[in-house]
Order: structure tokens, then C-alpha cells, then sequence
């Protein structure tokens, strides 16, 4: 790790005046230097060390996945030896093998992108297993995000515009109660309240992510469906996430409210709706562009727990089955899965962001 | 913020004073002052006024709430109550714990980063690039199976382990403005020495900042132990709130009305702590950040 960073140039410490061509090809080292280049070998190394990290942290924890599974067939009183001769058999794992040689295969399937078949289902492959589960996950996550983001960045320009009016006192209480309230908490609230004391759902009936029988495809009985049973993540995210949003958003309007550039504006007598859209709006939500990327990888974390509590089967319940089977390659398909996500969305963020605001390309 | 001398003691004062003035100052930070200290009261001196004897009594499996069991018993006819009032003191100590230990871990990364730059400013936000990018559930939850038989003691490391990213990004940028200052200039121009003028120069103008930011990790951390039980990750041995939510659970008691409050009262505890804390933080931020209280 510490030789890949010192082989890199320090992109922006040493920033003032134009880049000193060092030794050799000058366009090489402007396009060293690009900034979007720069974002994306970041990016990498990132996603490199994340999935070498995964490889060692999973071998690290005590037991094998025949351990796991003979611990499980023991239980139902077979003898020590046969379960491990069971174990052996059903599992694509051998426990002889050494870390090195399955480093250097680990590596070698990460350069071409084969990141294996899953221990515990030997049959199927990690990509398989992975492109069952995380649609799901992406699918109510981003419908839960991008409502809350839209919902908080309205309300939140409402605030302060009503700044210090009995409105806006309400809705800060109901943002920071809201903020303050961890997401399964609220999962399970939906489903007590909701689902019990009120009768509006049936809880038990909408977990899963598609009702049995249900095929997918474009059709409308597909979408519904799988509506359907998103509907309490998706609001679970929406109240979780949207608190956050409308502070965030209130706070970013209120500064902008009190530049220069709005009082000539309405002096010049514009229209309130444009000054809103064109000149308020713009300028608030131009700075939380970076934060909406970096709150999508904390989302998939909490996925973790909302899913779990509500049965919706995302990549949460298949994260943590892998971590419970010591299933490694699924673990470590998972992580680097989710990880890219994350470095993926942080990556265009800050390439929009750069295009929005060419200020900090410098 | 106060202006800083030589001496420790006199800014630190100042801090602490000003600290106490922006909670009392606004209503909402009052009260979120209020819900924590009772949450505290009625989990660390709760435990000292009662029977701390709960055996399970087959007979009354979710019994009622009655004279005798004010909040009902639970599915193994345990008392609720005493359940509830024995079961916060560890979540919070957790709590308490990890956030000290990311606070400590961030401050100084975060210090060492922002003053000293050049390489190891490099590798360090490089570190933190990659700490931050593993959503830090996925990595607690690797971690945490990796040590399954863990005592809080270590669950309070583990949180801690993973958590620091953000706050040290943040403590950096405060100490790069902060060293362009002319009383940093006039102690580095003394040669202090680096540790020095790091604790006694750059860290106690920023100690509101660093409080807010402990008050945060807090929540944070409660959030992921909570979390961390409703997976069944951590050990089942002493009473716990988020224990209890996941027995709860775990039995399905939202299917039993009677059940209702052996699952919502350690739910509403946790709530109560959480909001309270987040209300005091929000009123410690307007009443520390002058550019925020002018608007």
C-alpha cells in the first residue's frame, strides 16, 4: 500500500503555477496530472486495497467454511469426522491450500474479472449470486433516496424562506426527531403502527421482494409487485434520510439568501419564482452534490439492517450469510461490489461537481 | 471562541462555559439536555434503587401490564421494567467508549495530517479514502463475526476502529487554517516542538468543535451496537436494550398486542437518548459557530 502512494505524485499539494514537466514526455505528464485522470487511478487504487484488505480480513476470522458446516452437521449428531468428510465433499473449498497460492489466485481472477463461484453453492458463481440480490438493494435504496433527496431539498428551501415562522420551527423538530432516529427503528415502528394498531398492511405478506408466482419482466403486474413489497424500505429510507436533507438544504439557502447577488436581483425587480429556481436554488444544491454521493455509501450499510428487519431479501441478508458461512469469494465479490458502488458514485460527483463549479479543477 | 494564551487551563474554561451557555441558551438544546440526562439517570442510578433479581417464570409469558409488572412481562416471564432499567447502562457505556475511542483516533490523525502535511498527509488521507469507502457496517460487520465471543470492550474498539474517516477529514481542515494563524506562527517561531504546539495551541481552539463532534460519534455508535444485536451478532448474555428489540423480534412480538410493550419501551428508550443528544448537538453547533447564529 505505502509503495503505490509514494509512486504517485502528490496530484494537489504542490498545485501553485503551472505543472512542471519533470523528466520525460510532457503530454504524458499532463495527462498524469488531468484531473479526471487523477480521480479515476484514485478510484482504483481504492477499489485495489479495499478487495486485498476483504481477501486478508476474511481469513483472518477464526473457523473455514468447513468448519462452519461440519459445526452445523455435528449438531444434528454426526460424528466430528464424517461431518468434515461431508463438508469437504459439498463445498469447493480446500482447507490445505495456502493463503499465498489463493492470494495469487484471488489476484489473478480479479485482473480478469471472474471473481469466482460461491463456496457454500458451488454451482453458482459469485457474479450470479450477486446479480440476484443487489437490483433489489439498488432498486429501494436509490427510489427511497431520490425521493427523500427531492422532498428534503423543497422543503428545506421552504424553511428558509420561512425562516423563524411557526412552519419552519415545526418542521426542524420534525427534521432533527427524524435525523435522530436510527432506520430500523423506524422500519419497525412502520410495521408495529402501521401494520398492527392501524391494519394498513399486512407485514408478514409484503416481505421478500416479489409476491410467489410473480415472474419478472416488463410487465405491469411485475412493477407492481415489486412496488409492492419495496413500499416499506422505500419509506423507511424516505423518513430516515429526508431529515438530514431539509436541515442540510435550509441551512445552504439561508447563506445563499444573504449574498449580494440576491438582493441586486430583487432589486432588479425579478420575479420571486425565478430568483427561487435560477438563482436561490441553483446556488444552494450546488454544494450538496458531493454530500448526496457520500451518503449513498453509508445508505448501503444501513440497508443492512432494514432489510433485515423487514425480510426483504437485498444483498444485506446475502452479506450476512456470507460472513456467517465464512463463504470468502462471495464476501469478497460482495465487498468489492459495494465498494465500487460507492467509489463509482463518489466518482461522479465529483466529475459533475467539477463541471458545475470549475473553480476547484484548478 | 476564546482567544488563546500560553496557558491550558484558561481557554479550556472558556470552552466549557461556553459549551454550558449554548445547551441552556435555546429551548430545544435545553431539552434535549434534559432527555439525556434522565436517560442516563434511569439507567446508571435506575439499576441502584431496584431488585435487580429478574428470574424467568414460565407462568406469566407476556403477562399484562399490571400493578406488579408495569410494563408486562416478556416471552420468558421476565419483568419488562426491570429489564428496561437494567438494560441501558451497557449500550451506553459503548457508546460512550467508542466514541472516545474514534474522537481520539480522528484527533489525532486529523492534527498530525494537517500540521505536519507532506508525505504523511498523503498516506494518511489515502487511509482515510479507503476507511471511508467501506461502508462502515459491512466492515464493523466482518470485523465484529472475526471476534464473535466479544465484550463490549472490544465491540466499543471495533466501532471506534472504523468510524474516525469523516471527523479526521474534518479536524484536519480545521488544523490547516488554523496553522496559518499568527499565535501558531509565533509558538513555531519559539520551536515549542511539534507535540507541543499541537496540544496546548492548535486542539483546545477547537475543543467545542471536538465536543459536538464526541456527542455525534455517540450516536453513531449506539446506532451500530443497536444494530450489531438486531443481527444477532453480539453475544446474549446480559441485559440489553438492543437485545430485548431483537428478542422481540426475533418472536415476532409485533404480532401479539400484548406484547407491544416489551418491544417499544427499549425502542423508545434508545429514541429518547438518540433525539436528545441530536437536539443538544444542534443547538451546541448554532451557539459555537458565530456564522450560524448571526442569520
Amino acid at each position: 500500500m505505502a509503495t503505490e502512494i509514494a509512486a504517485s505524485p502528490p496530484p494537489d499539494t504542490g498545485g501553485s503555477g503551472p505543472a512542471a514537466p519533470r523528466k520525460n514526455n510532457p503530454l504524458l505528464n499532463r495527462i498524469w496530472r488531468n484531473y479526471v485522470f487523477v480521480k479515476v487511478r484514485k478510484a482504483f487504487v481504492v477499489v485495489f486495497v479495499v478487495a486485498n484488505v476483504t481477501f486478508f480480513l476474511g481469513r483472518a476470522m477464526p473457523g473455514d467454511p468447513i468448519d462452519v458446516m461440519a459445526g452445523r452437521l455435528t449438531q444434528g449428531g454426526m460424528s466430528m469426522n464424517e461431518a468434515r468428510a461431508i463438508a469437504m465433499n459439498s463445498l469447493a473449498y480446500d482447507p490445505e491450500a495456502s493463503l499465498l497460492r489463493q492470494w495469487w489466485e484471488f489476484l489473478v481472477g480479479l485482473a480478469t474479472l471472474d471473481l469466482g463461484n460461491t463456496i457454500n453453492r458451488p454451482a453458482f458463481s459469485v457474479t450470479e449470486a450477486i446479480g440476484a440480490y443487489l437490483p433489489w438493494t439498488l432498486f429501494s435504496i436509490g427510489a427511497g433516496t431520490l425521493i427523500a433527496i427531492v422532498l428534503g431539498l423543497a422543503l428545506g428551501m421552504v424553511m428558509a424562506y420561512r425562516r423563524n415562522q411557526f412552519l419552519d420551527h415545526v418542521l426542524s423538530v420534525v427534521a432533527s426527531v427524524l435525523g435522530a432516529v436510527p432506520n430500523y427503528l423506524i422500519a419497525m415502528l412502520l410495521v408495529v403502527v402501521g401494520g398492527m394498531y392501524l391494519g394498513w398492511f399486512n407485514p408478514i405478506e409484503l416481505r421478500g421482494t416479489l409476491s410467489p408466482g410473480v415472474q419478472p419482466g416488463f410487465t405491469l403486474t411485475f412493477i407492481g409487485d415489486a412496488f409492492y413489497h419495496a413500499a416499506l424500505p422505500i419509506f423507511t429510507y424516505v423518513l430516515a434520510i429526508i431529515g438530514t436533507w431539509m436541515l442540510v438544504m435550509k441551512a445552504s439557502t439561508t447563506e445563499v439568501l444573504g449574498e449580494d447577488y440576491v438582493t441586486v436581483a430583487r432589486a432588479r425587480g425579478l420575479r420571486d419564482s425565478r430568483i427561487a429556481t435560477a438563482y436561490v436554488g441553483r446556488n444552494a444544491v450546488l454544494p450538496l452534490v458531493a454530500q448526496i454521493a457520500i451518503s449513498f455509501g453509508t445508505l448501503v450499510g444501513g440497508a443492512i439492517f432494514v432489510e433485515q428487519v423487514l425480510v426483504y431479501k437485498g444483498v444485506g441478508g446475502l452479506l450476512l450469510d456470507a460472513v456467517n458461512y465464512r463463504d470468502y469469494p462471495l464476501l469478497q465479490g460482495l465487498l468489492i461490489i459495494i465498494t465500487s458502488c460507492v467509489v463509482i458514485a463518489n466518482l461522479a460527483a465529483d466529475l459533475l461537481y467539477s463541471r458545475l463549479d470549475p473553480r476547484i479543477r484548478k | 471562541m476564546a482567544v488563546t494564551t500560553a496557558t491550558g487551563p484558561a481557554p479550556a474554561a472558556g470552552v466549557w462555559g461556553s459549551i454550558w451557555q449554548g445547551i441552556t441558551r435555546s429551548t430545544s438544546g435545553f431539552i434535549g439536555l434534559c432527555l439525556v440526562l434522565s436517560v442516563l439517570l434511569f439507567s446508571f442510578v435506575g439499576p441502584l434503587l431496584i431488585d435487580n433479581h429478574n428470574p424467568t417464570d414460565v407462568s406469566r409469558i407476556w403477562g399484562p401490564m399490571s400493578s406488579e409488572h408495569w410494563l408486562g412481562t416478556n416471552h420468558e416471564g421476565k419483568d419488562t421494567l426491570t429489564q428496561l432499567i437494567l438494560g441501558g447502562r451497557e449500550p451506553i457505556m459503548v457508546g460512550l467508549m467508542a466514541a472516545l475511542i474514534t474522537v481520539a483516533i480522528a484527533v489525532t490523525l486529523g492534527a498530525i495530517a494537517g500540521y505536519v502535511r507532506g508525505r504523511v498527509d498523503h498516506f494518511l488521507l489515502q487511509l482515510t479514502d479507503i476507511t471511508m469507502t467501506i461502508p462502515f457496517i459491512v466492515l464493523m460487520l466482518v470485523i465484529a463475526s472475526f471476534y464473535r465471543t466479544s465484550s463490549p470492550m472490544v465491540v466499543s474498539f471495533i466501532i471506534g476502529l472504523v468510524t474516525w474517516p469523516y471527523l479526521m477529514r474534518s479536524i484536519r481542515a480545521q488544523v490547516l487554517t488554523l496553522k496559518e494563524r499568527e499565535f501558531i506562527e509565533a509558538a513555531r517561531l519559539q520551536d515549542l516542538g511539534t507535540t507541543r504546539i499541537l496540544c496546548v495551541e492548535v486542539l483546545p481552539n477547537m475543543a467545542g468543535y471536538i465536543f459536538i463532534n464526541f456527542i455525534i460519534a455517540i450516536t453513531n455508535a449506539i446506532y451500530a451496537v443497536v444494530g450489531m444485536y438486531l443481527l444477532g451478532l453480539l453475544p446474549s448474555t446480559a441485559d440489553n436494550w438492543g437485545l430485548m428489540i431483537q428478542q422481540a423480534w426475533d418472536n415476532n412480538a409485533f404480532l401479539l398486542p400484548q406484547a407491544a410493550p416489551f418491544l417499544v419501551a427499549p425502542m423508545v428508550m434508545i429514541m429518547l437518548f438518540q433525539i436528545g443528544l441530536v437536539t443538544m448537538t444542534r443547538s451546541l453547533e448554532q451557539a459555537l459557530n458565530p456564522r450560524l447564529r448571526d442569520r
